[in-house]
């Protein structure tokens, strides 16, 4: 049987040797008392929910407890009530970091409150947003600390059973955590009596089998029941009448994985982080047309443009910043002209985005805001669980609309159109997906309107990326090599040998073999 | 098309199945996992699995076809062995892939999406391949057939036959 005192003497022996070997690969350094990643691009960055990722071997338990894990546990098992816990956790304010950002103390505190022979604890790994992988990146590098955070949750509201909800395209984090829960179980971290207590708690992975709206709390329970992955409608709070019925809390990876530093280190101490109303940090997934991709992890409040600059390197090929989308299909494109805005919950909702679960996407001025809406609205449409009619058929018909501005065949009266329709979608869909499926729509109309109007009335693309309203133009530097006439499949190009070459545009499929094949890049786009 | 499931060649795997089943019938909600289950171990979804899986849990068929269709891990059809993926793209498409598709639908005698009964072939609609300059083009598994005419198609499979 495991104990506290067992539990300090594997950390005494695994640190040491721990430090020896991080010492040798030399990539981390030591800064106030931690144990960070070296280099320019993590000096801005506080890791905490990542503050072991690439430090720690993801497999082995050893390392985890040697830089403290499980002792928030442990230290809680012993000497906290469930009531002090939450009310730790209320102090602290961490918000949910899945994107809606509501406090997970007082989520917790429902569940306490509410009485019931049996309470669940659900991990909401069902990280879905394209080009997102935060979650990913905690479940591979880091699984401990969510199991831990899923045991105090389960001790917090008086839980013994917990599922992590995983997307069946992670294997490797799938393959992770039942190493990880296994050994947790062999340790006595996890199981009955933990520690000596009179607390027992169990995990069980769940996997997902490729539905974006089960990432929905309701619809991820129905869906763990063997269900279709639909939502409820929300009579019961989660809290209070969740996965079977019973008094469930769903807490996002990154979330959880917050939650054991913060009895390590005092509420304090989290709240001196970020900001009053977002205290503490926020994973980010940087990506897009950005120099330094990757994953950043920075305290609330930051601006967008400290993150992109200061961070991430600046615009790749060093274009001029156009817009950065934050908040997946849920979220918005913020123009270049708010950069300065500071990344929390309230800021970015204000500027019609949301923080959502972390993907940042840098666009540039080469990318068109009426495609990009569009590309969300594909995606949207895909995973639209079909329950409610607004969500269902309303954003069907949106995507024709955008299609056909895109392709050149929009109307004056398609803004309006898709104004009305974004207003029914949002307030009469039933669960966040549908809820927010027009914010791309919304976000770029209110600030890229004139990029619509040019779509619509001059059926030109500013910015050169919809491939329907180009042409493919030969300029006066042609040679009359034959070359791109000869590589067209659908022959529109005329011209004799060293003669200016012609494109029938009428005829032309905008293909682009002939501006690839051009020796002296005779061939633009216009 | 229905197909034949073989339950000679797959007696062994059937078995590992029926003692998943077991293992996990009484775990709450134990539909997902088996049929992931299923899915890894057949490659597919076939209905005499599912007639099975609906005696072992005791859930209707017509819930689990439900619950089935919802995500698109699951398939009811086997994919060939050799799959034919014919570009839709618009180069394609004025140099006539509509017609080599047709042509294909016609020598293996199924539509486009679907499998032969003898899992020998199936046929997959791909958005464009970015090969325009070799149009019509087709992939046969990893393999890129160019500037294809409809009396090239019948040759051309019985090479994968």
């Amino acid at each position: 049987m495991m104990t506290i005192e067992n539990l300090k003497e594997i950390k005494e022996k695994a640190r040491p040797i721990l430090e020896e070997r991080l010492e040798q690969e030399g990539k981390t350094e030591v800064r106030d008392g931690n144990i960070v990643l070296k280099g320019d691009y993590y000096k801005k960055q506080v890791r905490i929910a990542l503050r072991n990722c690439e430090i720690i071997r993801p497999e082995s338990i050893d390392e985890y407890i040697a830089l403290d894990g499980y002792s928030a546990l442990g230290k809680m098992l012993t000497e906290m009530t469930p009531g002090e816990v939450i009310s730790a956790m209320k102090d602290a304010n961490l918000r949910g970091r899945g994107g809606a950002g509501f406090p997970a103390g007082r989520k917790w505190e429902e569940a306490f409150k509410y009485n019931s022979d049996k309470k669940y604890i659900i991990c909401n790994a069902d990280e879905g947003d394209p080009g997102a992988f935060m979650d990913r990146s905690i479940l591979e590098g880091d699984p401990h600390s969510v199991l831990e955070g899923m045991a105090i949750a389960g001790y917090a509201v008086g839980a013994d059973q917990g599922f992590i909800y995983v997307r069946a395209e992670y294997p490797v984090a799938v393959k992770r955590l039942k190493a990880a829960i296994a050994k947790a179980k062999e340790y006595g971290l996890l199981g009955n009596n933990i520690l000596g207590t009179d607390f027992s708690f169990d995990i069980e992975l769940r996997l997902g089998a490729g539905a974006f709206v089960c990432g929905e709390g309701t619809a991820l329970m129905e869906s763990i029941e063997g269900k279709r992955g639909m939502p409820r409608t929300k009579i019961h709070r989660t809290a209070h009448k969740g996965l079977w019925q019973k008094p469930t809390i769903i807490n996002n990876v990154e979330t959880l994985a917050n939650v054991p530093v913060i009895f390590q280190r005092g509420v304090e101490w989290f709240r001196s982080i970020g900001t009053e109303k977002s205290p503490g940090t926020k994973v980010f997934a940087l990506v897009g047309k950005v120099k330094e991709a990757g994953l950043v992890e920075v305290p609330m409040g930051m601006s967008l443009r400290e993150i992109v600059f200061d961070i991430g390197g600046g615009v790749a090929e060093d274009r001029a910043i156009k817009a950065v989308q934050t908040g997946g299909p849920s979220g918005g494109c913020i123009p270049a002209e708010l950069l300065d805005t500071p990344v929390d919950f309230e800021s970015l909702g204000a500027i019609g985005s949301i923080m959502g679960s972390g993907g940042m996407v840098v666009m540039d001025e080469t990318d068109c805001m009426v495609d990009i809406a569009r590309f969300f609205l594909d995606f949207t449409v895909d995973e639209s669980c079909g329950k409610c009619v607004p969500c269902r058929e309303g954003t069907k018909r949106m995507l024709e609309i955008l299609e056909r501005i895109t392709e050149g065949n929009g109307t004056e009266e398609d803004i309006e159109r898709m104004e009305s329709l974004s207003e029914t979608i949002s307030s009469a869909s039933l669960c966040g997906l549908g809820q927010t499926a027009s914010n791309p729509v919304t976000s770029t109309l209110h600030y890229f309107r004139e990029e619509y109007e040019a779509h619509i009335r001059d059926k030109k693309c500013p910015a050169g990326s919809c491939q329907a309203l180009l042409e493919y133009y030969i300029t006066e530097a042609c040679i009359g090599c034959t070359k791109c006439a000869r590589n067209c499949p659908v022959s529109c190009i005329d011209g004799k040998v060293k003669e200016r070459h012609v494109i029938d545009t009428s005829r032309c499929i905008k293909c682009g073999n002939c501006m690839a094949v051009c020796p002296v890049g005779a061939v633009i786009k216009r | 098309m229905e197909f034949k499931f073989d339950w000679e060649e797959n007696k062994e795997k059937i078995e590992e199945f029926k003692i998943f089943i077991k293992e996990n019938m009484d775990k709450e909600g134990a539909l997902m996992p088996v049929l992931q289950e299923a899915q890894g171990k057949f490659g597919y979804l076939p209905v005499e699995i599912l007639e099975m899986t609906s005696k072992e849990l005791r859930i209707p068929l017509a819930e689990i076809y439900g619950v089935a269709t919802f995500y698109s891990q699951f398939s009811f059809i086997p994919k060939g062995e050799n799959n034919i993926s014919v570009c839709l793209g618009t180069a394609c498409y004025v140099k006539g892939a509509e017609k080599i598709l047709e042509e294909i639908e016609k020598v293996l005698d199924i539509k486009c999406g679907g499998t032969t009964p003898d899992l020998k072939f199936s046929i997959t609609p791909t958005r464009c391949i970015g090969a325009c300059g070799l149009a019509p083009v087709i992939n046969i598994n990893e393999d890129i057939h160019g500037r294809l005419k409809v009396e090239d198609i019948k040759g051309l499979i019985e090479k994968y036959r």
